[in-house]
């Protein structure tokens, strides 16, 4: 268990390194001189000189990169250009109401997605099954934004049941939780299901049923408790899924989260905050595929060994 | 072939998908023809007095947008958009994830391990915040968004046909081709390739509803297309601030995105249970 867990967390280190090689290559790819957004229009050549030395943009590159790292390990991200205030400050100060928004999203989206998914595999290929599935290929052919305004206009502007965006309350954070959760259901829903009827097929399955256990235990207890620790373990596989959903849905319902603070950065070409965002983002993608892997290899021993 | 077409036809979703499909593709064909106005036009009577748009009606069937443009000339403009860049861009990210992948399962060894680990790295990126980094520092157009979607989305592609490269190299007739002399180029492309295409297909498919999604996105945050040029995400974003007093601006843009993925989702799952009975009605 060690030697696997040693190997996962190396493994772990070298991609963000490689992240952090991707992002810092990307920096040059802009087209605008980041000294000159720093210095304003009105700066001298003096000034605007002093500035790059600041940044040690005169150095070479290998020299720049170590430079970047070693700052990204202290937890320093630049500053934002516009703001002028730290990217990891700002960034810190958001993280909260993303990590809120993101609970609740995924508490919906497994309330919505499991029973639709184990209803749908005990009635395989069967009408109900089809009408699960193709609503589940709704959910993920529905675009965020669209289903976020709808849910806007109909539950906020026509019915006056929740407000129409912000952040404070808890009822402030039942619609946008809801636009990620039913989006993200239709996987969870396609995906409980599959692993329903593996389990469903098993030989214990079919011992538990000619023993006389009830149907709705053999579903709901006996398979259920296989069939759900691969679904847990998908969450930490899909905090991706979720980097991309709060950047939409924190933009369109004003949730002052790092994904409203990426949608903002957009706008004004603010490059550290994106760049930050993305880094905080690969960073929690990373943590989840390494938690998933570790529950996966405590629920199955198998797993350490291959 | 037939075998295929036979299964995909008792498939009657998928069916209808693939209808969909092509209405929607023959409309951006021949957008030119069947539009009612000019989609860049901006009629003097197509905001109300007050400068509001107008909601659908006789004259305008899907109403105007903020500018007094006609909606649906722009829906059936932006078909075009939306498919052009999800098809070219789908077609990229295949290609490169085909090659990636199958090579890096061919060839093994340390390059086969250097390509799948820069293929987990890329994993790690999450894809929306890269194109929007990317979109952000190239200036948005046509194809610069098909290169930077084209860009995240091989990654999946690639893990798919190296596990099925990975799969097939075990066999015994690429043993022989190998014992005949072929080199590996040659074995690629003339034993391995063949087995790949169904996955290929498959991928092709399934990938569009993924890349029409990720357009309207990026179109939808400002920085996709650009205007004035009509595109679904992008005219849902003109219209935002306006949407709660116009919300035919928000719903019509939107019903044709969830519409073209959702068609193309449903045909690229039946020719997935077509091609490989076997999986039926699994995931």
């Amino acid at each position: 268990m060690l030697r696997f867990l040693a190997g996962r967390l190396l493994q772990s280190a070298f991609i963000l390194l490689g992240v952090t090689i991707i992002t810092f290559g990307l920096l040059f790819l802009i087209p605008a001189d980041p000294v000159r957004m720093i210095a304003g229009r009105s700066a001298t050549p003096e000034t605007v000189e002093s500035i790059r030395r600041q940044l040690g943009l005169d150095q070479p590159i290998p020299v720049q990169y170590a430079r970047y790292l070693g700052n990204l390990v202290q937890g320093d991200m630049g500053r934002s250009y516009i703001q002028k205030a730290r990217v990891s400050e700002l960034i810190a100060s958001r993280l909260p109401a993303t990590l809120q928004l993101m609970a609740a999203a995924i508490f919906l989206q497994l309330l919505i997605g499991l029973p639709a998914g184990i209803f749908a595999s005990t009635r395989r290929n069967r009408p109900l099954d089809k009408t699960v599935m193709l609503l589940s290929f709704v959910g993920i052919s529905a675009p965020q934004f669209v289903v976020g305004l709808l849910l806007i206009y109909v539950f906020a502007y026509k019915l006056e049941l929740f407000p129409l965006g912000g952040y404070g309350t808890i009822w402030h954070v039942v619609l946008p939780a809801l636009t990620l959760g039913v989006t993200i259901a239709g996987w969870y829903s396609r995906m409980s299901r599959s692993s329903m009827i593996d389990v469903l097929r098993q030989d214990y399955i079919r011992t538990a049923r000619a023993k006389g256990v009830p149907e709705y235990r053999v579903v709901l207890v006996h398979a259920l408790r296989n069939a759900i620790l691969p679904i847990i373990a998908m969450i930490g596989i899909d905090i991706g899924l979720y980097a991309q959903g709060i950047v939409v849905v924190e933009a369109v319902f004003g949730w002052p989260g790092i994904g409203q603070l990426a949608w903002l950065a957009i706008q004004r070409l603010d490059i550290p905050i994106i760049m930050g965002v993305t880094l905080v983002a690969a960073v929690g993608i990373v943590l989840g595929n390494l938690l998933a892997d570790i529950a996966t290899s405590l629920i199955d021993p198998r797993v350490r060994h291959s | 072939m037939n075998e295929v077409w036979k299964r995909f036809r008792k498939d009657r979703i998928a069916v209808i998908g693939a209808v969909v499909v092509v209405a929607i593709s023959l409309a951006a064909l021949f957008a030119p023809l069947i539009v009612p106005y000019d989609p860049y036009e901006q009629f003097f009577d197509g905001l109300t007095l007050e400068g509001a748009p107008l909601p659908p009606d006789g004259e305008f069937w899907l109403g105007t947008d903020l500018l007094g443009r006609d909606q649906l000339s722009r829906l059936i403009y932006g078909a075009r958009t939306s498919l052009i860049i999800g098809i070219a861009a789908n077609a990229t990210a295949v290609f490169i994830g085909t090659l990636f992948g199958a090579t890096a399962g061919y060839v093994g060894g340390w390059v086969g391990t250097a390509i799948m680990r820069f293929t987990d790295l890329m994993m790690a990126f999450p894809a929306l915040l890269l194109a929007i980094a990317l979109s952000a520092i190239l200036k948005p157009s046509l194809w610069i968004v098909v290169m930077v979607i084209a860009l995240v989305n091989w990654v999946q592609t690639s893990r798919v046909m190296y596990t099925q490269t990975r799969a097939l190299v075990e066999q015994e007739f690429i043993e022989a081709a190998r014992a005949l002399g072929a080199a590996w180029p040659r074995i690629l492309l003339v034993h391995i390739l063949p087995h790949l295409v169904p996955h290929i297909l498959v991928w092709a498919t399934l990938g569009i509803s993924v890349t029409v999604l990720l357009e309207a996105t990026l179109s939808f945050l400002g920085i996709g297309v650009q205007p004035p040029m009509p595109s679904w995400g992008g005219m849902i974003f003109e219209s935002q601030s306006y949407f709660l007093s116009a919300p035919w601006l928000v719903f019509f843009p939107g019903i044709s995105i969830l519409l073209v993925a959702l068609a193309f989702n449903v045909v690229g799952d039946g020719l997935r249970d077509a091609l490989d009975p076997t999986q039926r009605g699994r995931e």
